[in-house]
């Protein structure tokens, strides 16, 4: 009996697991799918079909895949210098930076985004690609430092002195020692900054001002409003990166998964 | 040349701390700034309270908007400490959940709220199969679950994600406690619900609510799901805010930055508090 209660609630877990992609499939590649038939009758691909049509989907696909990319390969050159001397050394103020780096984090994207918006508006960065992406550092940065600060922390310096001894130069004891010892969590922090940048809503919208769209934005206004096949659709294209990066680094997220999750 | 080894990290540090001091620095002070009237559309350049006051009159939409985000929030974090606090129990029994409990995380918030959306809705998923079922007749017969006046398809929005996030804070400390207090405990007749009440529940209390203090936060603060999922009136603080800000009357403007740094004064003393306890 006991037994058959812990199957059971396995069971529900799984069920619960698997429910959102198999809801958006169910509600994107049927039709006319009427009030009150419990499941669909007609499958079709003519509504994903319709919504990859629409020029501003893949364009918006595309752009927020770039922004994304962009922003974790710029997080990662920036938080590499700040995590290993957070992660190595012990030093005057060390506290203060944690927590000046820690700081995005708590004030809220919605916060950063008005206040940003003016300012950009001045420079010029509003509704450009360079405006969206250095707003979007904002709330990756700290996340990529604290992955890295926290295997620096356990980095042994004496395979970078044992390379030196052996005649390497800095470049080739960065590259075959420093990055390959790092590798693993040097993917997971990127993956975390591409997340957090894929998904980011606010922060693209008032940066952004409508001249730079990603997926978020065209399923927020589609779920506003729009038909549910076309939100279904929308849903399946916004959840596949994520849905493929987590089933990736399940390993890794036991150890950092939850860091990100406030922010995404 | 080598640096001097006192400057040295903060050379390292530089390039992090200058982006994330610059963006943030410029963005409170063009907040400050605009919420002051000093800067912006309108064109004064006499600082003014004018918008807080404004924000802050007895009949203005704030108050209502603020009871309504602090219930929200509240309740959201409330319920997903509470079941976070059961489910962690019941599966540190047990050493399983590890891959189900970091699932979502490729869900973000806006595709729950979704989900949401598709199920709960009056003609959704859950109302076709009460009707299939015989339960009710017209989609109107179905409760409002979802952009209801009470907030409800919110809460629930929240729990689902908010419950596995606490889930792990609160495993991850039982699991780094030696097992010997509660095989003692045990041992000298304690009762499963005493084990719990004295044993477990002071170890992870410090964690827990640190961890509910930084989801209050969180969901006090966030934009999207109470836009997606609530009503027009009463509408979150977030909504309200943005609404002002991006106002065609652009005399509203300063006042959505001041209900904007409204939420960011709630936010940063949740987070310190959050940190103090964390620290315990």
């Amino acid at each position: 009996m006991r037994h058959l209660t812990i199957y059971a609630l396995r069971f529900l877990l799984y069920i619960l697991l698997a429910a959102p992609p198999l809801l958006f499939a169910a509600y994107a590649f049927s039709t006319r799918w009427f009030f009150p038939a419990p499941f669909p009758a007609e499958w079709t691909t003519a509504a994903f079909a319709r919504v990859l049509r629409d020029s501003r989907t893949l364009s918006s696909a595309a752009q927020g895949l770039g922004i994304a990319l962009t922003v974790s390969l710029l997080s990662l050159i920036l938080a590499l210098p700040a995590a290993r001397v957070l992660g190595l050394r012990k030093f005057r103020g060390r506290q203060t930076a944690w927590l000046l780096l820690f700081l995005p984090t708590v004030v809220p994207p919605l916060a950063i985004g008005m206040g940003l918006n003016i300012l950009f508006l001045r420079l010029g960065l509003a509704g450009t690609l360079t405006g969206v992406t250095l707003a979007h550092l904002l709330p990756t940065l700290p996340y990529t430092i604290f992955t890295l600060a926290g295997s620096f922390a356990r980095f042994d310096e004496n395979y970078e002195f044992q390379a030196l001894a052996l005649g390497a130069n800095p470049f080739q004891i960065f590259l075959h020692i420093t990055l390959r010892m790092l590798a693993p969590s040097l993917l997971t922090a990127a993956l975390f900054a591409f997340l957090i940048s894929w998904s980011q809503y606010l922060l693209t919208l008032l940066i952004g001002g409508g001249q730079v769209l990603t997926l978020p934005l065209l399923l927020f206004s589609a779920a506003s409003g729009g038909n549910p096949s076309s939100i279904a659709a929308l849903s399946l294209l916004f959840i596949a990166p994520p849905v493929l990066v987590i089933a990736l680094t399940a390993r890794a997220l036991s150890q950092h998964g939850n860091e990100i999750r406030e922010q995404y | 040349m080598r640096s001097h080894p006192l400057f040295a990290p903060w050379f390292s540090l530089a390039p992090a701390l200058t982006i994330v001091m610059v963006l943030l620095g410029a963005s409170l002070w063009y907040a400050v700034a605009e919420s002051l009237g000093v800067i912006g559309a309108i064109g004064q350049n006499q600082p003014s309270f004018s918008a807080y006051r404004a924000a802050f009159l007895p009949a203005s939409e704030f108050w209502l908007s603020l009871t309504f985000s602090l219930w929200v929030s509240l309740a959201a974090t409330i319920l997903s400490a509470a079941g976070a606090l059961i489910l962690a129990v019941w599966l540190s029994e047990r050493n399983s959940g590890g891959f189900a409990l970091h699932w979502n995380l490729a869900f973000p918030h806006l595709v729950w709220s979704v989900v949401l959306l598709l199920i709960l809705s009056q003609s959704g998923l859950f109302s076709r199969w009460a009707a299939a079922l015989g339960l009710i007749s017209t989609p109107a017969e179905f409760p409002v679950l979802v952009r209801d006046r009470f907030g409800i398809g919110i809460l629930l929005s929240y729990i689902g994600k908010e419950i596995p996030f606490l889930t792990i804070t609160i495993l991850s400390v039982l699991r780094s406690q030696p097992v010997g207090y509660d095989v003692v405990a045990e041992n000298l007749g304690a009762s499963r619900w005493q084990r719990l009440r004295y044993i477990t529940l002071p170890q992870v209390m410090p964690a827990l609510l640190a961890g509910s203090l930084l989801v209050f936060g969180f969901i006090f603060s966030s934009y999207e799901v109470p836009a997606l999922l609530g009503v027009g009136y009463p509408r979150a603080l977030p909504v309200l805010a943005l609404r002002y800000f991006l106002d065609p009357d652009l005399r509203l403007r300063p006042t959505g930055m001041v209900i904007s740094l409204v939420i960011t004064a709630v936010t940063l003393v949740v987070a310190v508090a959050s940190l103090r306890m964390g620290e315990k």
